[in-house]
């Protein structure tokens, strides 16, 4: 079974920068790890390939830094790793970013099966999965929180609002899937040896045949024109010990205050 | 690469409607986003443009009632009809959305950020080569371009972006539920109602439908007014019992940390944070929950945040209008009480 998973490098702390004028974000300078929902997306795939052979590519879009993520992939069990980077693909929007990794699946594959995460922790758009599978023309299902991968489908659970979902879905097709579906895989001995040795792959937007001017900034539709901190004033009042009874007053009144409660102190 | 719809051609507003699988009812985010156009539209009419907002409902053998949406603003309902639309296949739903797209050329598509509306806005976006801006909690208008501003919380709600789609058409978001509010329907409101008869590739369905498994609470958690959560602090499944007893009595559904599911003190759905649901209800009570920035993802946007907690540095404490500071055992049966006298 040959199956892609799509990876992506994110910032690994809270207080990431972004570029006031291009409103991207900013990556130097700040530490960086795989966007930890793709781990479930590299655990379904992992399983896929114990139970039916075949092999494991993980492909990114990024700078040369996020090399980094490829190669935890690997650690962690996948067979290649394939590093889609070039100046050009710069500030993609989701649009430019599924183009490049479309065109990087459909010159690696074919694939019976790509996976990606439900988001990624940065931009969470969760768009990326869905438009790569459009422009590949495969059948898709969004939020997998279980599955059952057979030689030539895959029957998935998709949890929506109201419930739960099943749908079965042929070969090839791509899935996106949440942290429940499985639990993160772990890293092997074996497998950071192997990642340390392995090469990794880099293709180019000229490997690709892309025209720079479709690609990263100036190949998106949309643009970040303003980045704002939003300010939510909340009254913090936190009561302890003996204010207690205070605290559960003050709790009555914000309810009525807020319209969540008929009256105020009730009977008091 | 040029968008499908001709920027000098596109004019007017589409609303993707969806239909919801249990109850079978237009979900209301429907109805929010169609009296959120009708409002950007009559702007957009003001200034020159075209002010026509148009209804598209994707449905199985249920149709909604077109009333509804005419009474939100709707100036025009279309309906299409197909057993792959009914079985929530985006796939196919995204392909109907576009052809639609390709003949009408809304300058505006918007839908709400439901699991459903996040996977066919994306694939239909890709199909008609434009942007889309995901999860949007503001739309307003540049007041010299005419063009859709989009702003979106990212980054775990740390940040909120305006986003444009300058050169491409139509300008796509999908826009959370409950955060415009439901426009008070106009009865006298007329508009007009057309069955779209679909060519079958735009109908055809891509995935195979087996079985629907309603939830136990029959609804979303991002649909409650009222939340009250339990984390690792509940140590024990039988505390989920007594914040159910508490969400009865404000009204309210009950959520989780992704600790308490983990521990699988309560199902998955329940789960609120960066890898669970995003919900924004009138008041979010967190019991037992320490407020790590995953969980925070998830809830910050609620209108009143209630935190009870017996540790004093608890970082929820940072994010709540209320704390009480003690232990929850004690402290739910007090408020329950205080809500029955
Ligand atoms: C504040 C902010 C807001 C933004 N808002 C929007 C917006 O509304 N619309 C828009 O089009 N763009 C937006 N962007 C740009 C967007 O973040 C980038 O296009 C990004 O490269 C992909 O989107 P994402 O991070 O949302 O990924 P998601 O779509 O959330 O990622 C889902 C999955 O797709 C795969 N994936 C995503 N990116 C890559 C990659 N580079 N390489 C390999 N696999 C990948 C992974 O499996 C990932 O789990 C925004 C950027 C910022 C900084
Ligand atoms: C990639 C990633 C995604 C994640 N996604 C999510 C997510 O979607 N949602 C989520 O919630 N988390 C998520 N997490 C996990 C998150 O980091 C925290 O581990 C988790 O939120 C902790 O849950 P908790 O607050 O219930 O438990 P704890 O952090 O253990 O907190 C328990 C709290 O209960 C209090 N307490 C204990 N006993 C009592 C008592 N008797 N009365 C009152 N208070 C008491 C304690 O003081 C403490 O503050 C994610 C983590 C990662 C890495």
């Amino acid at each position: 079974m040959e199956l892609a998973v799509l990876v992506k490098q994110v910032p690994d702390t809270d207080d990431v920068v972004l570029d006031p004028e291009k409103g991207t974000l900013v990556r130097e300078g700040v530490g960086a790890i795989l966007n930890p929902l793709d781990l479930n997306a590299l655990e379904a795939a992992l399983e896929a390939k114990r139970r039916f052979g075949g092999s494991v590519m993980v492909v990114s879009m990024g700078p040369p830094q996020t090399e980094g993520a490829l190669r935890e992939a690997l650690a962690l069990g996948a067979d290649r790793g394939v590093l889609l980077t070039d100046r050009a693909f710069a500030g993609a929007d989701t649009w430019a970013t599924s183009l490049a990794l479309a065109e990087g699946l459909r010159r690696l594959g074919p694939f019976d099966l790509v996976l990606a995460g439900e988001k990624a922790t940065d931009g969470e758009t969760g768009q990326v999965g869905p438009e790569v599978a459009t422009l590949l023309e495969l059948p898709f299902a969004t939020y997998v929180g279980g599955w059952e991968p057979r030689e030539d489908g895959v029957t998935v659970e998709r949890v929506v609002e109201e419930g739960t979902l099943e749908q079965d879905l042929p070969f090839p097709c791509l899935l996106t899937v949440l942290s429940h579906l499985n639990d993160s895989p772990m890293p092997t001995l074996e497998g950071k040896k192997r990642a340390r040795r392995a090469p990794l792959e880099r293709l180019t937007a000229p490997d690709l045949g892309l025209d720079p001017q479709e690609l990263g900034l100036s190949g998106s539709p949309t643009r970040v024109v303003r980045i704002a901190t939003p300010q939510v004033a909340r009254r913090g009042e936190v009561y302890a010990g003996a204010d207690l009874e205070a605290g559960l007053d003050a709790l009555m009144d914000l309810l009525a205050e807020r319209g969540l409660r008929a009256s105020g102190r009730g009977a008091a | 690469m040029r968008s499908l719809v001709d920027p000098a051609a596109a004019a007017g507003f589409l609303v993707l409607g969806e239909m919801r699988p249990v109850s079978e009812a237009l979900h209301p985010v429907s109805l929010e986003l169609t009296g959120k156009a009708r409002e950007l539209a009559d702007r957009r009419a003001a200034g020159g443009g075209c002010g026509t907002v148009t209804a598209l409902v994707l449905a199985g053998d249920r149709l909604p009632d077109p009333n509804a949406l005419i009474a939100a603003g709707a100036d025009r309902v279309l309906l299409a009809q197909a057993p792959a639309f009914e079985a929530y296949d985006a796939a196919a739903q995204a392909r109907a959305l576009a052809w639609t797209v390709e003949r009408e050329k809304p300058e505006v598509v918007l839908a709400g950020a439901t699991t459903n509306g996040r996977s066919v806005l994306p694939a239909a976006a890709a199909r008609l080569r434009t942007g889309l801006t995901a999860d949007c909690t503001g739309l307003d208008l540049d007041p010299e371009t005419g063009g859709l501003l989009q702003t979106r919380p990212a980054i775990g709600g740390n940040v909120m972006a305006t986003i444009r789609t300058s050169a491409h058409r139509p300008q796509m978001a999908t826009v959370r539920p409950r955060n415009f509010p439901l426009p008070a329907p106009d009865p006298n409101r007329r508009g007009t109602v057309r069955i779209l008869d679909l060519p079958e590739e735009a109908r055809a369905g891509s995935v195979c439908p087996r079985a629907f498994r309603r939830a136990a609470a029959g609804r979303g958690i991002e649909e409650e007014d009222v939340l009250v959560s339990g984390g690792k602090g509940l140590r024990r499944p039988e505390g989920f019992a007594l914040l159910r007893e508490l969400a009865r009595a404000l009204g309210g559904g009950v959520g989780a940390s992704r600790a308490a599911v983990e521990a699988r003190w309560i199902e998955y759905p329940h789960q609120v944070g960066l890898s669970g649901r995003v919900v924004s209800p009138k008041l979010y009570v967190a019991a037992g929950i320490s407020g790590a920035v995953q969980h925070l993802a998830g809830m910050q946007t609620a209108g009143t945040i209630v935190a009870v907690n017996k540790d004093p540095e608890a970082p929820i404490f940072r994010v709540a209008d209320l704390g009480l500071c003690g232990d929850l055992y004690d402290l739910i049966p007090r408020i329950l009480r205080r809500l029955e006298e």
